[in-house]
This record gives structure tokens, sequence and C-alpha cells, in this order.
């Protein structure tokens, strides 16, 4: 422990001493900032240059929490005085350092109440940099490690600062900008709090209008809402089709089916959109064909909600699917051969056995994609036309022409509140009422299988659908290939060429594409934002399922929380709370690397906690009575035996980084531009192939990942490690496989 | 064998722990004193917090109130980790990931001993439990004895002061339990060590104890040497808990000295009295100290029951009787003159196997 303090408050004092404090205008990573004038420059000085030399005297009480703990540093744990000593520390030292920052901004003081009281201020501060970042830190680990010394989690430091980081880390990346909106639904253009403005924004027509009634347009809420009760209810019905012919018949491509359930996670959210363009949009194939047939105007019935929901029920249906082979896989065989031993007949059984133990999972897929559709960005954005839903409109708020912050946010508040509640309600009414019925015994018998006439039906749903699934991936990478869709149909690579043409020249290789750009900075992101969201998510999934502490309950649901919280959302609440100092993220690649973390960590705390639940909890508890301490216990017997679900929780942020579009539209910028906001540039201008050429691209990069990835999972069973006992090897791939899959369930 | 030992004693004062808000006892001011050198069962049915206490000696639990002591040292707030005592777990949790060697040096190595020291130290262990040529190999290579051993070598490495074993033998089959059970007793009694061994199976506390821990209810029910507690049960649970003993009312009519002349639905045995007056009394019947007798023989005695289940167990007749006092189980060694369910039969108890107990 002493140690560790020791060099925490290293940490600290180099943060104090030789870092920037505030944030460099051209990035920390170029070290620019250290041969341009470094240390005598204002913008580059460290805290402790600051307060001397450049007039921000404010940062000086920062070293005076950084010299507390040296007067206890020699004293006994157990001595109340060391531990109340760090604690007061640690959170003055905090509590100082947002004090100051939310005081003092880029205008001087923000509040009119401060300038009256100390005066104006000509020195203005900007965006806290690594400096500040390394002093918080440290003052988060004083403030862990004397909690621990007082005897928080049995006096476990480890599991102490765990915690601690993670709470300090939601609340600044999910609470915060969320609450930022809350702020921003109740303040007018001139900053005032006006519920008058909030009460506008909230009750205008656009909004809840019932005009779609009486032949006009409803209101945005209504749309949506419209929208995704019709997609949770096509997407349920035919995902339990698809479930009972895989799980219930002998469909001879049951196999093949089931890759279906892979498509969503490596497909780019808008493409189904692009795709279903190509075929029923004005100059799309299948229109044309029927226009040319029966002569009449082609007509534009795409665009709007029976395009969207066309294209959201194409996009979501593999997720049903996925969620619902576990709920009628759930449904223990022996209840059924109960059932047609006391006489009842197949259909009988299915109607008053499996469907009523199934309820509670089809409405949680049904819930799920509601959740979904809700948040769904990219089909609305291309298919959209005049049907408004929460999420454009969101955008258009900020982007468009009004560019109204407070319009934004109340419609956000609308849009958080109906996906809330259908999280809510699948948490805590569902949570309760489920009939899994797969217990730990081992469970004989085979499911029977579905009377003849459900069985045509199920197979007269799922087989056209399946081939129409088909046929729009097919369209996608036919697409890139083709000159100018629907006018000149002749084959090309001049798609390719123009989005990832190579050339060379003297100085070696050109990356003349225009797709390059975005491209490269796209894996760049995802790949830096992969391994922190899995130990952002493990970590947090190991204290759920470990450790027993007060408020784990509201821990977990802060953790889970941004899984309901629709990337727009995300996206606008990161804007208003990230564009001023003291976090001005906004413009820079770190600001989408968090974003990825927290809008993709409710993956791998899923994917960890079911990978753990696994694990037998002695095995900690023996690691802990020979003698290693909890730290030692994570990282030699806990993290090796999480290994599949590690690589899971890597691959699956990185492919979800790279797919991500609703809030990273809100937050690249000129030199942080990703793949799929390029994309959706593209398609704003109509150039269909170029587009659809960048998405068959990034399937292949994913689909490539994801290959290689099981394939090195699948590899390991060669060597050594997977004769483990059965269970270990077989959960292992499975994880792997069940926690890519595992996002939407 | 190089393995040393350092036996040290237990300590319980006054030992509480409350789950949650005080909603659940688990253990209720237990107090009990553990000798260097001892194998001491806690023993009881499921629920009683035999487990309990054996992880507050381990440190994965602490104590609501009370307090701990091992070798001495007063341990009550002190995490696992830093305990001087090492587990068998019911479960064995081997840790798969790591071969047989690793696993039994992982203690060693987490402490800062050399890989190679601490491999060899465990190869030394593997030794003494048998299994010296299976280092290289994966728990799951070996079979549920074998990995019971290498939990054991695991935790005899570390050299601990006390010894602690969850339900060691519940995942092994009955047969293989008697051949363990036995050998992990020789091993303490060769290294000296003092162990605390937890489990519900009376028999096998019986066999492997210096002493036992009777717990129930989250109290200790009674302390003492298998014998003693065979025996002498002090309570009713007891004598059910120990040996399936029958209940049965009597009633004292005379006391001598130590002992009393006990009146059973007119059967009349003398006994050790343990302070019980003249007056109705609760006499615990071992099921083998019933004595049944049909025909001429039965219709002599005074107590006279039905037989109302005759079962064949190939070492035994088990039998179930009804009569005065109520039902006896009775196990009887001579299947070769069985009596029929239906019977009339005379009931006698034979001299040992008897005994007077307190009610719950």
């Amino acid at each position: 422990m002493r140690r560790l303090l020791w060099f925490w408050l290293a940490i600290g004092w180099i943060g104090f001493v030789v870092l920037p404090w505030y944030q460099q205008e051209y990035g920390f990573w170029t070290l620019e900032w250290l041969t341009d004038g470094y240390t005598f420059y204002g913008d580059y000085a460290p805290a402790i240059l600051q307060g001397f030399m450049f007039d921000r005297p404010w940062l000086m009480p920062v070293a005076v929490f950084l010299l507390t703990p040296f007067l206890v540093i020699k004293r006994p744990r157990q001595d109340p005085l060391f531990g109340n000593v760090l604690i007061a520390s640690g959170l003055c030292g905090i509590g100082y350092m947002l004090l100051q920052g939310f005081a003092i901004g880029v205008f001087g003081f923000n509040y009119p109440f401060l300038t009256a009281l100390f005066g104006e201020l000509d020195v203005r501060q900007y965006g806290l940099g690594y400096g500040a970042l390394f002093c918080a830190a440290s003052f988060l680990v004083l403030f862990c490690t004397g909690l621990a010394a007082r005897g928080t989690m049995r006096g476990d430091v480890f599991v102490t600062t765990s915690i601690g980081v993670i709470i300090a880390l939601v609340a600044t990346f999910v609470f915060f900008p969320v609450s930022r909106i809350l702020i921003s639904a109740f303040v007018n253009h001139d900053g005032v709090l006006s519920a008058a403005d909030f009460l506008r924004n909230f009750a205008a027509s656009t909004v809840w209008g019932l005009g779609c009634f009486a032949g006009g347009v409803c209101g945005v809420a209504w749309n949506t809402a419209i929208l995704a009760i019709l997609t949770a209810t096509s997407t349920t019905l035919l995902g339990l089709a698809f479930a009972l012919v895989v799980t219930r018949t002998g469909f001879v491509w049951k196999k093949s089916l089931r890759v279906l359930t892979v498509l969503p996670i490596i497909t780019p959210p808008f493409v189904i959109g692009l795709a279903l363009i190509l075929l029923f949009g004005r100059s799309g194939t299948v229109t044309q064909f029927f226009a040319d047939l029966l002569g009449v105007e082609a007509g534009r019935w795409l665009y709007g909600l029976p395009g969207i929901w066309l294209a959201q029920t194409l996009s979501f249906t593999p997720i049903s699917f996925l969620v619902l082979i576990g709920v009628v896989e759930g449904v223990s065989p022996s209840m059924e051969e109960a059932s047609q031993t006391l006489r009842a007949d197949r259909w009988q059984t299915f109607v008053r056995v499996s469907l009523p133990l199934m309820r509670p999972g089809l409405a949680n897929a049904f819930l799920l994609a509601f959740i979904e559709s809700m948040a769904d960005f990219g089909n609305p954005m291309v298919l959209g036309g005049n049907y408004d839903v929460l999420s454009t409109d969101i955008f258009f708020a900020i982007v468009g022409a009004q560019n109204d912050q407070g319009r934004a946010a109340v419609l956000a508040i609308i849009l958080l509140v109906f996906t809330l509640s259908a999280f809510g309600a699948q948490r805590f009414w569902l949570g309760k009422k489920s009939y899994a019925t797969v217990s730990g015994k081992a469970d004989n018998g085979a499911h029977i299988s579905l009377n003849p006439g459900l069985r045509r039906l199920c197979y007269g749903t799922v087989i056209p659908w399946a081939l129409f699934t088909v046929v729009i991936y097919a369209m996608i990478f036919f697409g890139a290939f083709v000159k100018r869709w629907g006018f000149d149909n002749s084959l090309t690579l001049d798609n390719y060429v123009e989005a990832f043409g190579i050339g060379w020249s003297d100085h070696g290789i050109v990356w003349a594409g225009a797709a390059w750009d975005s491209f490269w900075t796209t894996l760049n992101i995802s790949v830096i934002a992969a391994p922190l969201t899995a130990a952002v998510g493990l970590t947090t999934a190991y204290l759920l399922v470990r450790q027993n502490f007060r408020g784990k309950n509201i821990f977990e649901f802060g953790t889970m929380l941004s899984f309901a919280i629709p990337g727009t959302v995300i996206g606008v609440s990161y804007i208003l709370a990230f564009n001023v100092p003291p976090l001005e993220l906004t413009g820079t690649g770190v600001i989408l690397v968090i974003c990825f973390i927290f809008r993709n960590m409710p993956v791998g705390v899923r994917g960890g906690i079911a990978a753990m639940s696994q694990l037998d909890k002695s095995l900690d508890e023996a690691s802990l009575t020979l003698g290693a301490n909890s730290f030692t216990t994570f990282r030699r017997v806990i993290l090796p035996l999480l290994r599949p679900a590690i690589v899971a929780a890597l691959v699956y942020s990185f492919v979800r980084a790279i797919t991500s579009v609703s809030a990273v539209i809100f937050l690249v910028s000129a030199d942080h531009n990703m793949a799929t906001s390029y994309i959706i540039g593209l398609v704003e201008n109509g150039r269909y192939g170029v587009a659809i050429a960048y998405c068959s691209v990034l399937i292949l990069v994913m689909l490539m990942v994801i290959v290689t990835v099981q394939g090195l999972i699948g590899k390991r069973k060669l060597r050594r490690e997977d004769r483990v006992a059965t269970d270990i090897s077989t959960t292992g791939g499975k994880t792997a496989v069940s926690g890519l899959r595992e996002k939407h369930s | 064998m190089t393995l040393k030992t350092r036996a040290g004693s237990v300590v319980f004062e006054n030992v509480t722990k409350t789950f949650g808000k005080g909603a659940v006892t688990a253990i209720d001011d237990v107090s009990f004193n553990i000798h260097p050198g001892e194998l001491v069962t806690l023993l009881g049915p499921s629920g009683c917090g035999k487990t309990t206490t054996l992880r507050m000696i381990a440190g994965l639990e602490h104590p609501t109130a009370g307090k701990i002591m091992i070798g001495d040292k007063d341990v009550t707030h002190l995490p696992a980790t830093d305990r001087d005592v090492s587990m068998v777990f019911q479960s064995y949790a081997l840790f798969p990931h790591m071969s047989v060697v690793e696993n039994v040096a992982y203690g060693l190595t987490v402490s800062g001993q050399k890989k190679n020291e601490a491999h060899d130290r465990a190869r030394e262990g593997l030794g003494l439990v048998g299994l010296a040529d299976y280092g290289d190999r994966l728990p799951s290579e070996l079979s549920g004895g074998q990995q019971q051993r290498v939990a054991v070598a695991r935790a005899l490495v570390l050299e601990p002061e006390v010894l602690l074993l969850d339900e060691p033998l519940s995942n092994l089959d009955a047969k293989l339990r008697r051949h363990v059970r036995t050998e992990i007793r020789d091993l303490q009694q060769k290294l000296g060590l003092t162990a605390v061994y937890v489990t519900h199976d009376q028999e096998e506390a019986l066999a492997v104890s210096d002493r036992i821990i009777v717990m129930n209810r989250s109290v200790i029910a009674q302390q003492g040497t298998p014998r003693q507690l065979y025996e002498e049960p002090a309570s009713a649970f007891i004598a059910d808990f120990i040996g399936d003993a029958n209940l049965v009312q009597g009633e004292v009519y005379a006391v001598n000295g130590d002992m009393a002349d006990v009146d059973i639905g007119g059967e009349r045995v003398t006994l050790r009295q343990r302070a019980h007056g003249i007056g109705a009394v609760e006499v615990a019947v071992r099921p083998d100290a019933v004595r049944l007798s049909d025909g001429a023989a039965g219709a002599q005695m005074s107590l006279k029951g039905n037989v109302t289940h005759a079962t064949y167990l190939g070492s035994a007749m088990h039998y179930t009787v009804q009569c005065a006092v109520g039902e006896l189980f009775v196990i009887d060694g001579r299947i070769d003159t069985p009596i029929k369910a239906g019977s009339e039969v005379g009931i006698g108890f034979a001299a040992r196997g008897l005994a007077l107990v307190s009610g719950q």
C-alpha cells in the first residue's frame, strides 16, 4: 500500500510540476509543445509555473492537497489519521479542481457573482490537459486508498480503487453529459433558466401533433412511437418464426440461418437502407421493372414510414432471432414431454405450455427491438423522406439551420424517457418473470417438432425473408460495381478507385482514394477504444459478480444505463457537456474514443458477468487463502480464465466502433472524420455507388477480424490449454461467439 | 519429507456473524478452542453455521462481533490473504488453466518465492500425497480423488498453522470416500497438523476426528470426542443426528448414585443418571440396541410392538416397529431369522446404546 501511495503521489506531482496543465491546441501526442517553448509559454506551462508566472494563482491550492499526504505517509495504516488525511486530501483536491474549473472559463469568471466578488479576470483558462488529468487521477487514488485504510471493502485497496475509478468515469462521461441535456432543455438562448422555453419546445405540435389520423402529419414523438411499435412487432414475429424453424424442425439449412445472426454485428446501420434504395428507390431495379411492366410512374413510397419500417425489420430481425433462439431452447423439453404424456397433442402443447413459457422472452425481444428502433439513426436518415423521427430530428436541430440546442435537448429528453421506460420495463418487470426452465440438472429429451400447420406457416415466412435478406446483402456487394445505379448499369471499378485508390509517387505510396483518411481514422480510434472498453467492462463485471458493497444495485444500473441511451442523445449530450472548459474535448479524437468506451461498455459488462458467473467463486477464495491479494487473484486466476470473454469484448467493441453512426455523427471533426459519417455524407450527395463500395470494404474488414479472431481461439484448442476441462473450452468458444452476439440481449 | 508444520491453535471468543442488516444470524455467540495438532470436526445439518465458522477462520468472512485468534494472534480483522491458514475447498477449486504443479506452487509464488524453488517444493508436496508423477498434467486430466489430493497438497505446501477442509469428500463416491478420509487422517497425524474439518456426514466425523463440535441453528449443540458424543449425547438433537437414535419417553423410578433405573413402556433398564432426577425423561435408543423377539419369547416380554416394515439390506435387517412408546427404527444383524412385517414382537433393550437425554 505504501509503495502504491508513493507512486500515485509521484504521478500527482508530475502532473503538477512537469506536464502542461492545460490542453494543447495541436494535441498532446504530437509533442509539438515540447519543442515549441515548453514551460515558458503560457499555454504549455505546468500548473506550478501557471501559478507563479502566468497569473493563474488559483491553481496553487492544488499543491496543498498534494502535500498533505506526506504528513501521514509514514504512519501505520491502522492509524485513523492516516486514512482520514488521505480521504480529505483526495476529496478536497478533486473538489477544488472541479470548483476552479467550472468557476473560471474562457471568458474569465463564469458567474457574475464571482466577478463581483474578485473583480474582473483578465486571464482566462482553457480545457484541462494531461497535467490536470494526472493530478485528478492521483487525488482519486489517494481518496480510495484512504477509504480502504479506514476499512472500506475490508481494506482492499484494489477493489476500493476500482470501484472509485469506475464511478468517477461513469459520473463524468455518462451522468454529467446527460444532466447537461436536462439543464439545456430549461435554458433559453441567453443562458437564463426558463421553463417557458422548455414548455414551448415540449408542447410544440411538431412533437405531439396528431395530424396523421386526420390525413396530415403527426408529431415526431408519435412518429417515433408508431415506428418502434411496428418494428418491434414485426421483428418479434419474424424472429420467433426463425427460432422455431431452427430449433423445432428438421430444416436442412438450419446452420446457414444461424449465420444471419452475425450479420447485424458487422453491418453499419444504414447499409440496409442503402440496399433498399437500390432495389425499391425511384431508380431502383424492382421499381423500374414494375414501372416498365405496368407503365406507371415510379413511386416514392420507400421514403417514409414503409421504407424505414422495412429497413428496420430487416436490420433487427436477426437480433430478435438471436434472443428468441435462447428463449425457445430455454423451454425445457421435459415440460413438453410431460404435456404430451398428459394426452395433449403437439398443437395443444405448443399453445398451452411452450408459448406461455416463452412469453417473458417474447416481451423481452419486443422491448429490445423497440429500443433499437427508437435509437436507430442510420435508416431514418437514409430513408426518412418527410417522415421525421426523434433521432434524426435531434440531429437536424443541432446541425441544421436552426441550431436550436434547447429544442434538441427537449427532443433528446423525450427520446430518453421512451427508451428508459422500455429499458426499465425490461429490467424490473421482466426480470422477475423469467420462466427460464434450464437448470443445472441434465435435462434429457428433445424438443418436440412443430405441428404441420405451424411448420408450414413458419417455413412460408422464414424462407422468403431469408432469401430477401440474402438479396439485400448481394445488392451491397453488387451495387458497388455499378457505374450509376438505374441509369448506367455497366460494371466498373470506379467506385472503389475513387474511395480506395492507391497511387505511387517518388515518395512512396500515395493514399489517393477519398476514403482513406476516414478509413484510417476509424481503424485507429476503434483499435484504441477496444482494449479500453474491454478493460472498463470486465473490471465492472468483476466488481458486480465478485464483490458486495452498498449501493451495488445503483452502481449496476449506472453502468448499464448508457445501453439504453440512444446514440443521438449521447452525441448531443457530449456536445453540450464537452464543448467548453474544464473538459473541452469536442473536435479531438479523445472524445470519440471516450464515446465508444461508454457506449459499448455495457456489452463488456454483460459478457464479463456471463463468463464470470460460470467461474466458481471458490477459485477466487482458494487464491486468497493461498496468500494472493485480490489484484493478484484478478490477474492470475480470473483474467486467464476469462480470455474468451476478453477476446469477445475486444472484437465486439472494435466492430461496434466501426459501425456506430448515431453518436459519432455529432462528434466527428475535420481532423477526425469517421467512416460512417463520411458515408452518410456520400449518401446525402446521392453518391450511392461510392457509399456502397465503402460499406462493403468495412464489412469485409470486420468479417476478416472476426474470422481471424475466431480462428485464433479455435487454434488455441490444439494447444495445451484446451485439454482443460470441456467446460472451459466449450464455454470458451461459445462465449466468444455469443459474447459477440450478446450486444442486443 | 521436509514439510515442516507449525501447528497453531484456533480460538473463537463469543463470535457472532449476521448477514445483511442483522436479518440472518449465521453464528450466534460461539466460543471454542482448538488445540495445536488436533483435528476438530465441525458437524451439523446444512444451514447450521459450520461452513460460515470455517470461512471465518479462513478470513473469507469476518465476524460481526467477537474475537478470533489463530496461534495466539488476534486475526479478527485480518483478510484471508494475510492469514496463515489454508483451505481445501469442497469443489477443490483447482485453477483449471494451470498445471497440477503450478497449482500447488501458486501459493508459494504469489508470496514471492522463486519459480524454481516453488516448483521443487510443490513436487515435494505432490510426493506427499502420492502424485509425484502427475505434476505436468492439468487438473481436468485427473480423477476426482486425485484432484482432491492435489487440493490437499496445495494447501499443505504453505505449511499453514491451520489446515481447513470444507466437506472435502462430498464430491467422491462412497467407496473412495472411506479410503481418502483415512489418508487425510494419516497425513494430519504424521505432520501433526491442526486441522478443522467441516462435514454433515456423522460417520465421517466419527471416523476422522479427535474432537467433534456439533452445531445446530447457529450455536454449538455439543462438543467432545466421538465416543462422548455417541455414547452420551447431551440432547435429543445430538442423539438423533449422530447415530439415528430413537427418542422414546421413559420414567426414572429410582436413582442409585451415578445410575438411574428407567422404565420404558414396562421394560426396565439401568442407565447413567446424568443429572436426571426421578420422573419422566427422554431416552435415546440406538437402532442396534433394540432386541426384537417374536413367537413365544416375545410374548413373555412386557413391551410389545407390531412390525410395520421389514427391509432386507444384506448385512442387516431394518425394521420399523410400532409400540406403546412410539415408533422404533431397529437394525438387527440376525439376517437368517428375519421377522415378517405384520408380526407381533416383544421389545427388549441391550445394556449399551441407550442414554438419557434432555429434550430439544
